[in-house]
């Protein structure tokens, strides 16, 4: 079980699943859309929201929008990286995979680098679109390393919790499983309005919703205003930590049936 | 006659026998409505804004939205009959290539007419009512099945010229584009966005939006319903008869 053979799974895996996706454009073309679609539905649709009575954020709606935008191209960078955790398994790549690697962890570090660059690529591509809509960052660039940081720590959380569910279903029938619950956790948060603004049972949602937190915490950055830091972060390294031995119990499942 | 109305029922027979076509479709619009309008309820508190509550002005939405998994649904039993080699036998019988498509289309009638109702009952029981009344349900529906196979069409055409499913589902992010870069957060003369209020115009999912809105929100409103109808029925028309010209080219490729 050396380090030599942790990373070279690691580096075989990611190299592969960055391949495969940069290769297949029906995989590649659908995780850079559906941000881009989110940003220009949100900040050319709904740009007059910063009108309404109580709607605070020096600046602008477009930046307002990409606070939202980017955690969740981060976070379905992660999704769609957890939905090739599956296909492998299906495919029965994987356990001829299980079979090969001797440090099994770094199958799960291989998906997870991939995941990595997944993300870096949507948020690279959703930022030069908002930069070119008039995107505002007010923050410094300590504030920005914070920002990045917690979106690339929310793609770990995504990939490593839909690894452990695509290990333990090893099947794309997955799908569903792994994107639901992040698709409600992302939409259950201010996504359009300040918090306050909210109204009925999606308050209620994002007043206990984790994501709540990391977006209040990103605009704040971008806004040069930083805000509930400790509390987003702590929170969302309590997620890639739970996340981290969920996804090991799954790697532990699939080792099992191997 | 016999044989498109054997090929209706088979289809009507397939989708609905499809939990994974019904529910989603029905699921998924109904869960972005309630976000939406808790999301976007102060959206009303902008002036000329023109509803009192989001919830009524976002039930337009999932008619539409329903229509754009109809464009799924059907597209991806197109592929299937394709690589089956359904249509195979098919281009074997007399059947003209309208009256396939439109057989082939009529799963998809059935679903968008389930959506209509059940979008319909949403908005009575949890909504205002429909401002046009009872006679406004009719038009409702109406245009919602109009609307479906529009879309519907559309996925029977991106399947018949791929031929497999993949490219659907690679396609379908296309189908909600249109549906995001129309009027459906805010009304157009509250879009202050130069180049989305000019796309949204141009995009005809915008007035088939304000169609059904105009029936939820102001009663009978000739020159929206007009246009709803007119944009959605050209719609349909350019995508059957390109569907159609697409299944001719497969016919003579088999």
């Amino acid at each position: 079980m050396s380090r030599g053979s942790f990373l070279s799974a690691a580096r075989a895996v990611s190299w592969r699943n960055i391949h495969i996706w940069v290769t297949n454009p029906v995989l590649l073309v659908p995780g850079l859309l559906f941000p881009l679609f989110f940003f220009t539905a949100f900040a050319g649709g709904l740009s007059r929201i910063d009108s309404v009575p109580g709607f605070d954020y020096d600046a602008g709606y477009t930046t307002f929008v990409y606070g939202f935008v980017l955690l969740q191209a981060s976070t379905f960078g992660g999704v769609f990286s957890a939905f090739s955790v599956a296909r492998d398994f299906e495919s029965g790549f994987s356990r001829r995979l299980m079979l090969a690697a001797t440090n099994r962890g770094g199958i799960v570090a291989g998906y997870w680098i991939a995941a990595l660059v997944r993300a870096a690529t949507n948020i690279a591509v959703v930022t030069l679109v908002a930069l070119v809509a008039g995107l505002e960052i007010h923050g410094n660039g300590i504030d920005l390393i914070g920002l990045y940081t917690l979106a690339l720590l929310m793609n770990a959380f995504a990939l490593l919790f839909g690894t452990g569910v695509a290990m333990r279903l090893r099947t794309m029938q997955a799908g569903p499983a792994i994107q639901t619950p992040a698709f409600l956790l992302l939409f259950l948060a201010p996504v359009w309005v300040p918090y306050d603004l909210l109204t009925g049972w999606v308050q209620a949602a994002a007043s206990v919703n984790p994501v709540t937190l990391m977006l209040e915490a990103g605009r704040g950055f971008l806004a040069g205003d930083p805000t509930r830091v400790l509390p987003a972060f702590s929170v969302v390294a309590l997620l890639v930590a739970v996340s981290l031995l969920w996804a090991r119990g799954g790697l532990r499942s699939a080792e099992r049936v191997a | 006659m016999n044989q498109v109305l054997l090929l209706a029922r088979r289809s009507v027979t397939r989708t609905l026998r499809q939990p994974a076509m019904v529910v989603p479709s029905l699921i998924f619009p109904l869960l972005l409505l309630s976000i939406n309008s808790s999301g976007l309820d102060s959206a009303t508190r902008l002036p000329g804004f023109p509803a009192d509550s989001y919830f009524q002005f976002a039930l337009a939405i999932p008619f539409v939205q329903g229509a754009l998994f109809s464009a799924n649904s059907a597209g991806t039993n197109i592929a299937s009959d394709i690589e089956s080699g359904f249509l195979n036998r098919l281009s074997l019988t007399p059947l003209r290539r309208v009256s396939l498509m439109l057989g082939q289309l009529t799963g998809i009638l059935a679903l968008g007419l389930i959506q209509a109702l059940t979008f319909v009952v949403v908005g009575l029981v949890f909504g205002d009512g429909i401002e046009a009344g009872p006679g406004g349900v009719v038009v409702l529906v109406l245009l919602s099945l109009t609307i479906s196979l529009a879309f519907g069409a559309i996925g029977a055409f991106v399947a018949l010229r791929a031929g497999n499913g993949e490219a659907v589902q690679g396609a379908f992010p296309l189908f909600f584009a249109v549906l995001f870069l129309s009027s459906m957060y805010l009304p157009r003369n509250l879009i202050d966005i130069g180049w989305f209020h000019t796309v949204a115009t141009w995009n005809p999912v915008s007035y088939m939006l304000e169609g059904i809105r105009s029936l939820l929100l102001a009663g009978w409103d000739g020159e929206a319903l007009a246009l709803g109808f007119g944009c959605a029925g050209a719609v349909a028309a350019v995508a059957v008869t390109a569907a159609s010209a697409a299944l001719r080219t497969r016919m003579v490729r088999t």
